[in-house]
């Protein structure tokens, strides 16, 4: 196995909950509550769990735009909790991110050339000045876009373009480490294969580790080499993608993947479905014992009492990481193994440029015309309200740019 | 105007009779958006029915037009910018667009419903949600306020919220996100509507939540035999639940099939790209295909057939004649021109 | 053309798509866009620009000394060979209102810059650093904002030494002062509510996980995103300062004889109010055009920077 780049050692973190006039502490959100893996050269570790798990916040933690409670981040064998702002700096050239809304991660004031060269401007020493440009130019290339555009605004691009930009952000200081917290769930599904084909394709040319924090278990499990499931703030289950997904062990993984609806109507009714009682509880006051219990259909007196450790534990074939004192692998999703197979190409395509049409989707902001008009962007607000927001804020975004870049 | 398919309840309420079992019917419907820049057609031509007891989904992505489509039969569309140049939408013969503003008040809520994605955005936060539920039946049923209530925790128990008799006087707040969309199902078919809408119920919610919400709306529309139209752009969801599926690219109707043949063969070669480029949970060493660039910009759609800039397969004839949404095999909508060798393919 | 690479694989090109050169996104380019089609903004920009030329060359408009008193004309009425007619010390109003100007517009545009500044940084600084920084400077902010602007400002003005009234630059920085002092708080909650929804955008935090210091991270991210209200309320603030200047004049304690403006001028109208109203009907009229003129402007760009109040 390659060597370790980035490990999370019992992370933990705790925001308190303030009440009254004086401030006075009450308790704790625990969002992340003791939290370790190892992060191989090269490799996707995948990140899983529902919203309020801690994933996001793993992931903060791991960039260090949080401070953990306790716990520490080592990379390459030094600890980076201790390090001095110099350091830290250095750090940050190793590990960058992504993040999930390709409408708010890039200001909207400055352009694309400026998003993706920022990260010279702050370690002015990686590239000379004058070979700024250039090198931002050759970054677009890599993500697919054309470097032509380099002087082009944000809201001229289309969702998966955005992300694209976002990416060439992240790689533009060579690191070796990318988490990327949901950074294709905000996207259309054609346009997320486009964008997950691009990720491995940088991934194999430039020897990037991932943390692929997602909601999606399809997604995760096409790109990830090792899956983590979350559960309020801890890991349940961790292992090879083949052993989660195929032998999962912990009831609450098994859970989550017979939730999972699968595009194929034959299934329809054969699935096994489990079907959990109630809701995740508060993460400021989590279930004594294991965290899963509450919900749990195999949950006996010692669950309540006593918290599993995440240990080795027998799923038929071997053994991998899972938190469950009952751990059993019962197989959820029939796994076919279609990796022989290719895409039909008459109707799709496996490359990652965004090469055919990258005006097609500019929409009305694209290019030589004015946009700007006040009914153009009150049009895209009613619109906006009128389509429904959330995890789909570019429907109708053809028609009328984004109104989110636009100051409030 | 004719009444001879309607008759009026005790309570003064119209009653509507499916006509040969079809409850909705939208034909030939455009929906444009009027702004500064230009005109975008949002809904270019579209036709579909909907019979009792089945539903139906209506599948595409951002910009293709479905969630216009629920708003335009809704009647929430925001005119202007909006406008509805031609078409009908006629729920049991009697065209809601032409309807007198009375009559429709009476047709949309109590006769066709609609649940959004976002719950907690759709419901008031300053009134608690038995209260919310209970007015439905004070407005339209005429109820008093015990007996409203009493049917709101009734529908609340039905929707499977727990120990609804105590929570009837919560807040929207203060019910998670699953709960809440409960809520808002148990507000839209608390009238028996005939028709319910479901905008992407479950685009929001977690995936265990996103199962619960789903065999919940089955088993509604199985129990009252409503007629269901599901917008979403989860093939996943809708392999599970549809029994019919339209497939929607840029504000058209691309494709219609019963599901299992459009799983099997899609007809269109958009509907074949968009089932290649979904990841499967369930297959290991998959390679991701994706359909290359993205959906015209609505106020300039290509000539021809819209999707031919994005299509592999697109010939001339692709560039300069839009495809008819025709029959290519028995019960199969495509509009494609070469629909018979996408079905083979 | 540079799409010509791009649309090599797709036979329709795409007509809509030019240049690759976009429109600029600066804040003052995005607000221009939208103004320059607004007719409001042309009147009101040109009222402006009139009273401002006012201000600095008020010999461009007349020649009269304003200070050049025909006593035995005392209160003539318009068209006795001056326009406007003469107030109850025989001065021509014509020429006292346009010198009347000046001192409005120094007030007006003096007291804006420093609220600006003085309120914006403040908004900054506790916005961007929250915790205790911030509640203490809230407080402080809250206590100025108690107190009632025109109170506070007779209150300021009163106790001041008469060492201020020396100059005509000193008596107008002295009701500036007041008013700064009196009228940062508003923008600095502005402010510190603007940065405080921008800090959490992810482009934000993506510098900070750049490793951008502080500094760099609020001129080039939160600043250029965050600004937009605090211009929009400024700018209405310079119209509304210029009629508290008028008022605390016309109360006798802002601006004082020799200095001429139309508060003072208001104020020593006010004995004819019935047998010449014109004294006092030329420098109101002077006054509210001049205060419309940048609500006005206000409101347009409020329009054009923010696309929910359309």
């Amino acid at each position: 196995m390659p060597e370790v780049v980035l490990s999370a050692q019992n992370l933990v973190k705790h925001y308190p909950i303030r009440r009254g006039v004086l401030r006075r502490t009450v308790g704790h959100v625990k969002a992340v509550d003791g939290v370790s893996f190892d992060l191989h050269k090269g490799e996707t570790l995948g990140i899983v769990g529902e919203s309020g798990c801690g994933k996001s916040t793993l992931g903060r933690l791991l960039m260090r735009l949080e401070e953990p409670t306790s716990g520490s981040v080592v990379f390459e064998g030094q600890d980076w909790s201790g390090a001095s702002p110099k350091d830290t700096r250095r750090l940050r050239r190793d590990i960058q991110i992504v993040f999930q809304d390709p409408y708010t991660s890039l200001n909207p004031r400055m352009t694309v050339g400026d998003i993706v060269g920022e990260p010279f401007e702050i370690h002015a020493d990686v590239v000379p000045k004058g070979g700024r440009r250039k090198r931002v130019q050759e970054l677009l290339d890599l993500v697919g876009l054309n470097p032509e555009h380099i002087n082009r605004y944000p809201h001229q691009f289309s969702g998966g373009q955005r992300q694209r930009i976002g990416i060439a952000r992240g790689i533009a200081l060579n690191p070796k480490v990318l988490v990327c917290d949901e950074p294709v769930s905000a996207l259309d599904v054609s346009v997320q294969a486009q964008v997950v084909n691009l990720m491995e394709k940088l991934q194999d040319e430039l020897g990037l580790a991932y943390v692929f924090i997602a909601h999606d278990l399809s997604v995760v499990r096409h790109i990830s080499d090792r899956v983590g499931v979350m559960y309020l703030g801890r890991m349940a289950e961790l292992g090879e993608e083949d052993e989660v997904y195929a032998r999962p062990t912990h009831p609450y993984t098994q859970a989550l993947l017979s939730a999972v609806p699968v595009p194929d109507p034959t299934l329809r009714g054969k699935r096994d479905q489990i079907v959990l009682v109630g809701d995740v509880p508060s993460p400021a006051n989590p279930p004594s014992g294991c965290r899963f219990h509450t919900r749990c259909w195999k949950a006996q007196d010692v669950c309540s009492q006593q918290e599993p450790q995440l240990e080795l534990r027998d799923d038929g074939h071997g053994a991998h990481l899972s938190a469950c004192h009952f751990a059993e692998p019962r197989v959820i999703v029939e796994t076919t193994d279609v990796s022989g197979l290719q895409p039909d190409t008459r109707f799709t395509t496996t490359e990652v440029g965004d090469v055919p049409d990258s005006g097609a989707g500019l929409g009305a902001a694209g290019g030589g015309e004015e946009l700007g008009s006040s009914q153009a962007d009150s049009t895209a607000e009613r619109a906006e309200a009128m389509d429904p927001p959330a995890r789909r804020p570019d429907d109708l975004s053809a028609l009328t740019e984004d109104p989110q870049d636009r100051p409030r | 105007m004719t009444v001879q398919d309607t008759t009026r309840t005790d309570t003064g309420a119209i009653r509507y009779e499916p006509q040969d079992g079809v409850l909705l019917e939208v034909e030939d419907l455009y929906v444009e958006f009027h702004t500064a820049d230009g005109v975008a057609t949002a809904i270019n031509g579209v036709s579909f029915e909907l019979r009792q007891g089945e539903s139906l989904a209506i599948l595409g992505e951002s910009g293709s037009g479905k969630s216009v489509t629920a708003q335009a039969i809704m009647g929430i569309l925001d005119m202007p910018p909006a406008v509805i140049p031609q078409g009908h939408i006629r729920y049991c013969g009697h065209d809601l667009l032409t309807m007198d503003e009375e009559q429709r008040r009476k047709t949309r809520g109590p006769e066709v419903s609609m649940i959004f994605q976002d719950a907690l955005s759709s419901l008031n936060p300053v009134f608690p949600v038995g209260w919310q539920i209970a007015e439905m039946f004070r407005i339209h049923r005429g109820m008093n306020k015990s007996d409203a209530l009493d049917q709101a925790i009734r529908l609340m128990e039905r929707v499977q919220i727990p120990a609804a008799r105590e929570r009837v006087k919560a807040y929207p707040h203060q019910f998670s996100g699953g709960m809440r969309q409960r809520i808002m199902i148990a507000m839209a078919i608390a009238l028996d509507p005939a028709v319910l809408i479901a905008d992407e119920p479950t685009t929001a919610l977690d995936v265990t939540v996103q199962a619960q919400i789903m065999s919940l709306l089955e088993e509604l529309q199985e129990e009252r035999q409503m007629g269901l139209i599901l917008i979403t752009h989860d093939l996943g969801v809708v392999a599970d639940v549809a029994d019919r599926i339209a497939v929607m690219y840029a504000g058209r109707l691309v494709e219609k099939a019963e599901v299992h043949e459009l799983y099997r063969s899609p007809a269109h070669p958009y509907t074949r790209g968009l089932l290649e480029s979904i990841p499967r949970l369930d297959q290991k060493g998959q390679t991701l295909a994706a359909i290359g660039g993205l959906p015209p910009n609505l106020m300039r759609i290509p000539p021809g057939c819209p999707f031919n800039p994005r299509c592999r397969m697109a010939q001339d004839v692709c560039r300069r004649d839009l495809p008819a949404l025709r029959e290519v095999a028995p019960g199969r909508l495509s509009a494609c021109h070469f629909a018979e060798e996408v079905i083979d393919a | 053309m540079t799409e010509a690479t791009i649309t090599e694989s797709s036979s329709v090109a795409d007509p809509h798509d030019a240049g690759d050169v976009g429109e600029e996104r600066s804040l003052a380019s995005d607000a221009w866009r939208s103004m320059r089609k607004n007719p409001m903004f042309w009147i009101s920009a040109t009222m402006i620009a009139v009273f401002v030329l006012m201000a600095v060359w008020p010999s461009l408009f007349t020649k009269t000394d304003p200070t050049f008193a025909v006593l035995a004309e005392s209160r003539a009425k318009p068209g006795d060979g001056t326009w406007f007619g003469r107030d109850i010390q025989g001065y021509d109003i014509y020429a006292r209102c346009i010198y009347g100007a000046r001192a409005s517009i120094l007030v007006g545009l003096f007291t804006t810059t420093g609220t600006v500044l003085l309120g914006g940084t403040i908004g900054v600084i506790s916005g961007y650093l929250g915790g205790w920084v911030d509640a203490l400077l809230s407080r402080i902010g809250d206590v100025f904002f108690a107190i009632p602007l025109l109170l506070g400002a007779i209150i300021f003005l009163v106790s001041l030494p008469d060492f201020f009234n020396d100059n005509y630059l000193l008596i107008v920085l002295k009701v500036v002062f007041a008013l700064v002092i009196l009228g940062w708080p508003s923008l600095a909650r502005l402010m510190r509510s603007s940065v405080i929804q921008v800090k959490p955008n992810d482009y934000v935090q993506a510098a900070r996980a750049l490793g951008a210091s502080p500094w760099r991270v609020i001129r080039s991210h939160i600043l250029p995103n965050a600004l937009a209200p605090m211009i929009v309320v400024a700018t209405i603030n310079l119209g509304a300062y210029i009629a508290v200047e008028a008022t605390l004049s016309f109360l006798g304690i802002g601006l004082q004889p020799p200095a001429i403006s139309w508060g003072i001028d208001i104020s020593s109208a006010i004995v004819g109010l019935r047998t010449t109203p014109h004294m006092l009907f030329f420098p109101s009229l002077f006054l509210s055009l001049a205060v419309l003129a940048f609500i006005m402007l206000g409101d347009v760009v409020r329009d054009a920077l923010d696309p929910k109040n359309r």
